[in-house]
């Protein structure tokens, strides 16, 4: 392993910039003539909007436009989609309303865009759009996923509020199962709603070159190309060729800056109207009303067992609330992403999942880092590990009785499983955990006044996302396939091209270590560059889990296009058979002699091209591949949690983490462990801290950082991270992705163990000081043995 | 519209200002040293960490009119351009403290007050309890607490310059 190369921890080439303070933000790029825009913005959950008055907001100093949804209609630009066709049992289309990027009629959530003001300043929009006089008719609204089908109705389209209802797997088979169970497991479960606060504020700025007719957006996006598909193609903005989008450094996504919202279409629209930028930076307190929300199901969840706790099928039936409009990819998550996992790591016969998307009047919810995997998880660990504790058995013995031995498995939902040691990762788990020390630790913190409680979480996710036909045959309306351009300058430096994006990930040096270690270049002559539509073609953008596995695939498809031909070239140069051409560690070499020639002078020959005929070989060294996987990855492993409850006040406090985590191959350690903190950390935030609340009246209760408790260091412990490897058999890196392990991990971890210390299994999440307190005085804890 | 001085990161600079513009909106907009972000305009992300007089303060929450006189630094301060990075920034490139890196400028202003209020020699439990104004959404602050450990103890081993204050 060279030391740059893959499995070493390169420390990251991005960070001086971040370190210094030199980032480029979206808010940070700054365009000539830049003007500001501010949101008129619905206070009610669900209203009709009567009228709006925006002449006085009109004559304000500094404003240039007020416009509204009457504008946008009639400058016909289209509506927001949701680009994954989901259909019901009965075969009937999902129900899709209609989604204008400034309301027309009526407002359907706290939050929901009525207006905008753009203004010489921000201060200026600012004042100007508390002036714009909206008169509401207030109407009753539904916030509650549980009460959505009785609630009024949202949407003409969708009666009963209902978007669709899908099923997965096969319902006879589940209930002869259940019949013949000698035990039956059973959990009501709320997968509470989640606000993702990436902490860089999404943000639009969009200019208009009346010269050429051609419209630049730079914006806060996980996937440029898709932004501007959608906003071409569907919003129909512009044509694709005379729209630009630039995603310059991210400041966080974890899903919520995959989708396309309404505020950078009407930053476009407005720019092209009053002939100058347009920039539009969220505010916390927008963010939290305007953000795709993430998770909000309920569930009620069986299992059952044989006599000696082996799993004999899963049911599930889920309500999935997807707020008050389909945001962009929000049809898939509880359901592909969804159901499709519910055989976790187990070998279960048959499962059978029923899932009912519905409207409600909150902000939507789409994918947020795991997107439906997490549920998927909470979902079958929780049930697993309540079994294991009716049946007598402990948590590692239940889930050694039914994991998955030999691979390819075949779960009866959709997925089929390449690789994976689920042993492997739970021994080692086990071993760093020091489980058989736990009796002891819970002896002794019973003696400072404290429950100790253990929970495990042998998590699975489908990652790599995704083959393309296989996503096209579930309703996916996009190619799930990655790009790469590898372009070899005539020095010998390289620039990568990729349609991957990093907001936090470090694609720049992991990507240029695959680079550095197959042509045997220092990683400093190696350029990665992503997220501007005008110098990258296209690409799919980053979520998933899947930069590793397809976008650096792509790469490496790439380079061997760029092998192959720079063998070419050093047969010239060497005058040697190209079939004798061998090319390791940056040397070209004739095989049985010594004639070789170093990559930078391939690369140099390359492009002056005296040494061959042009007619025969093209000069130039550049290749492009696109890559589309042949499965899903299936990342898993074993994270193990244990806490302390203070039984006086009921604050839990997480005092040990294990996890072991098969990634298949890792490229860079350090990295990969980053990442699996961060996901911990806000699989522990979901579990103890973090829910989003509507009051009855659809007020968001949890609108700041304020209210919303977000995870700070003092609510974390440091992680003991460990790692196991199957390699990935459908990739040529062998890589599963890590991107979203931790938070899909650590939910039923945290759950389990709080449940295991205070003996009730009645406690929902965020299991807050008070949730946990007040589950308590019904519990009997389980004395320390 | 008023005018209002003070001394950023070593150079004198002056400014009109409309009288409700913020610290952070006369740093980043004004003075174009846009490393200091905003988060969440609420004091409660810590993104916007600048020193007022050498201690930590959000600048998100300062008048730019209230700094009048003040000796200011931004993250843009901690080292000379060209020079070599501040042994914080160090830290936190080495340790792998920063992902997305927009927390990131406001975290190091954070921890070197860490430093000046608790000395280069710190716990884990100090860290974590002492980092309670900032909010890292990517890191899980696992990293960031050891990047700070091991940033104060460079600070006291290499006679490092402390922020130019």
């Amino acid at each position: 392993m060279s030391a740059t190369g893959i499995g070493a921890a390169v420390r990251r080439k991005e960070d001086f910039r971040f370190v210094t303070g030199s980032g480029q933000y979206t808010d940070d790029v700054v365009r000539p003539g830049e003007t500001r825009a501010v949101f008129v913005r619905s206070p009610h959950a669900r209203a009709k909007i009567k009228s709006i008055d925006t002449g006085a907001a009109k004559k304000m100093p500094g404003v240039l436009a007020v416009l509204t949804g009457a504008d946008l209609a009639n400058d016909k630009i289209g509506n927001l989609i949701c680009g994954w066709m989901i259909h019901s049992k009965d075969g009937s289309p999902m129900k899709m309303a209609p989604h204008p990027a400034l309301a027309s009629g009526t407002v359907n959530h706290v939050g929901d865009a009525v207006a905008v003001v753009v203004g010489e300043t921000l201060a200026a929009a600012r004042d100007a759009a508390e002036k714009v006089k909206v008169d509401y008719e207030v109407l009753s609204a539904v916030t509650d996923p549980a009460k959505a089908k009785s609630g009024p109705q949202i949407h003409d389209v969708a009666p009963k509020n209902t978007i669709y209802e899908w099923s997965l797997g096969d319902a006879k088979a589940v209930e002869a199962a259940f019949a013949a169970a000698k035990h039956v497991t059973r959990l009501d479960i709320i997968n509470n709603r989640l606000v993702p606060n990436a902490i860089e504020p999404r943000a639009a700025l969009a200019e208009y070159d009346a010269g050429t007719d051609q419209l630049t957006l730079w914006n806060t996006t996980q996937n440029p190309h898709v932004s501007r598909l959608v906003i071409a193609a569907f919003v129909g903005m512009a044509p694709e060729h005379k729209l630009r989008v630039i995603a310059p450094d991210v400041g966080g996504g974890f899903g919520s800056k995959i989708f396309i919202y309404p505020e950078e279409v009407v930053c476009l629209w407005a720019s092209r109207k009053v002939r100058r930028p347009v920039k539009w930076v969220a505010e916390r307190a927008e963010s939290f009303v305007t953000d795709a929300h993430g998770r909000d199901h309920i569930t009620h969840a069986e299992l059952a067992l044989d006599a000696h706790g082996k799993i004999l099928a899963l049911r599930a039936r889920t309500i999935a609330n997807l707020g008050a409009y389909m945001s962009t990819f929000s049809s898939s998550v509880p359901t592909y992403l969804y159901g499709t996992l519910l055989s976790g790591q187990y070998d279960i016969p048959s499962i059978y999942c029923e899932v009912d998307a519905v409207y409600t009047n909150t902000v939507p919810v789409d994918a947020y880092r795991g997107a439906g995997r997490p549920e998927a998880t909470f979902v079958v660990e929780r049930l697993v590990e309540v079994a294991a504790r009716e049946m007598g058995l402990e948590p590692a013995e239940i889930r050694k009785r039914n994991f998955i031995k030999s691979f390819p498995h075949q779960t009866p939902v959709i997925m089929a499983y390449d690789a994976g040691d689920y042993h492997a990762s739970l021994k080692k788990a086990l071993e760093l955990a020091d489980v058989k020390g736990f009796n002891k630790r819970r002896r002794d913190a019973a003696r400072r006044g404290k429950l100790r409680g253990m929970g495990f979480s042998t998590y699975i996710e489908a990652c790599g996302l995704a083959p393309s036909q296989a996503v096209g045959s579930l309703g996916g309306g996009v190619g799930l396939w990655e790009s790469a351009e590898v372009r070899v300058n005539p020095t010998g430096s390289v620039e990568v091209l990729t349609g991957s994006h990093a907001h936090g990930q470090g694609h720049e040096t992991t990507f240029a270590q695959v680079v550095s270690e197959r042509l045997g270049i220092p990683i400093e002559n190696v350029s990665i560059v992503h997220g501007d539509t005008d110098k990258v073609q296209f690409g799919m953008g980053t979520y998933g889990s899947r930069s590793g596995a397809v976008g650096m695939t792509a790469v490496v498809k790439a380079l061997d296009k760029i092998e192959a031909k720079a063998k070419k070239v050093a047969a010239h140069v060497l005058e040697a058979s190209e079939g004798d051409i061998e090319f390791k560690d940056g040397k070209f070499t004739v095989a049985g002699t010594d004639k070789s020639a170093a990559w930078g002078d391939i690369a140099l020959n390359a492009y002056i091209a005296h040494k061959f005929s042009g007619q025969e070989l093209e000069p130039g060294l550049k290749e492009t591949s696109f890559y589309d996987p042949t499965n899903f990855t299936f990342p898993a492993g074993c994270h193990i949690c244990e806490v302390e409850v203070d039984v006086d006040t009921g604050k839990t406090e997480v005092v040990n983490w294990t996890a072991v985590d098969d990634f298949g191959t890792v490229i860079n350690p350090m990295i990969v462990e980053g990442q699996v903190h961060g996901g911990i950390a806000q699989g522990v935030g979901q579990a103890l801290l973090e829910g989003a609340i509507y009051d009855k009246d659809g007020q968001l209760v949890t609108g700041s950082l304020m209210d919303y408790t977000m995870p700070r260091a003092h609510d974390l412990p440091s992680f003991h991270v460990g790692l196991t490897e199957t390699k990935c058999p459908s990739n040529p890196l062998g890589i599963k992705g890590c991107g979203e392990a931790g938070a899909i991990a650590a939910p039923a971890a945290v759950i389990n163990a709080i449940t295991d210390a205070i003996g009730t299994e009645n406690l929902a999440m965020p299991a807050t000081a008070n949730a946990v307190w007040t589950a308590l005085q019904s519990a009997k804890p389980r004395q320390a043995a | 519209m008023p005018k209002v001085s003070m001394t950023v990161n070593g150079k004198p600079v002056t400014g009109d200002v409309e009288a409700r513009t913020l610290l952070v909106q006369f740093l980043r907009e004004n003075l174009r040293l846009t490393g200091t972000h905003v988060g969440c305009d609420t004091s409660q992300c810590g993104a916007c960490v600048i020193h007022l007089d050498g201690i930590a303060a959000k600048s998100c929450t300062l008048l730019a009119l209230q700094c009048e006189g003040a000796k200011i630094t931004t993250i843009e301060g901690l080292a000379e351009p060209g020079g070599p990075l501040h042994p914080m920034q160090e830290a936190f490139r080495e340790n792998h403290g920063l992902q997305c890196g927009y927390c990131t400028p406001g975290m190091i202003m954070a921890a070197l007050d860490i430093v000046r209020r608790k000395g280069n020699d710190l716990d884990e439990h100090t860290i974590r309890e002492q980092l309670d104004g900032n909010i890292c959404r990517c890191t899980g602050y696992h990293n960031i607490v050891k990047a700070i450990a091991a940033g104060a103890k460079a600070m006291a081993k290499g006679g490092a310059r402390q922020a130019a204050e």
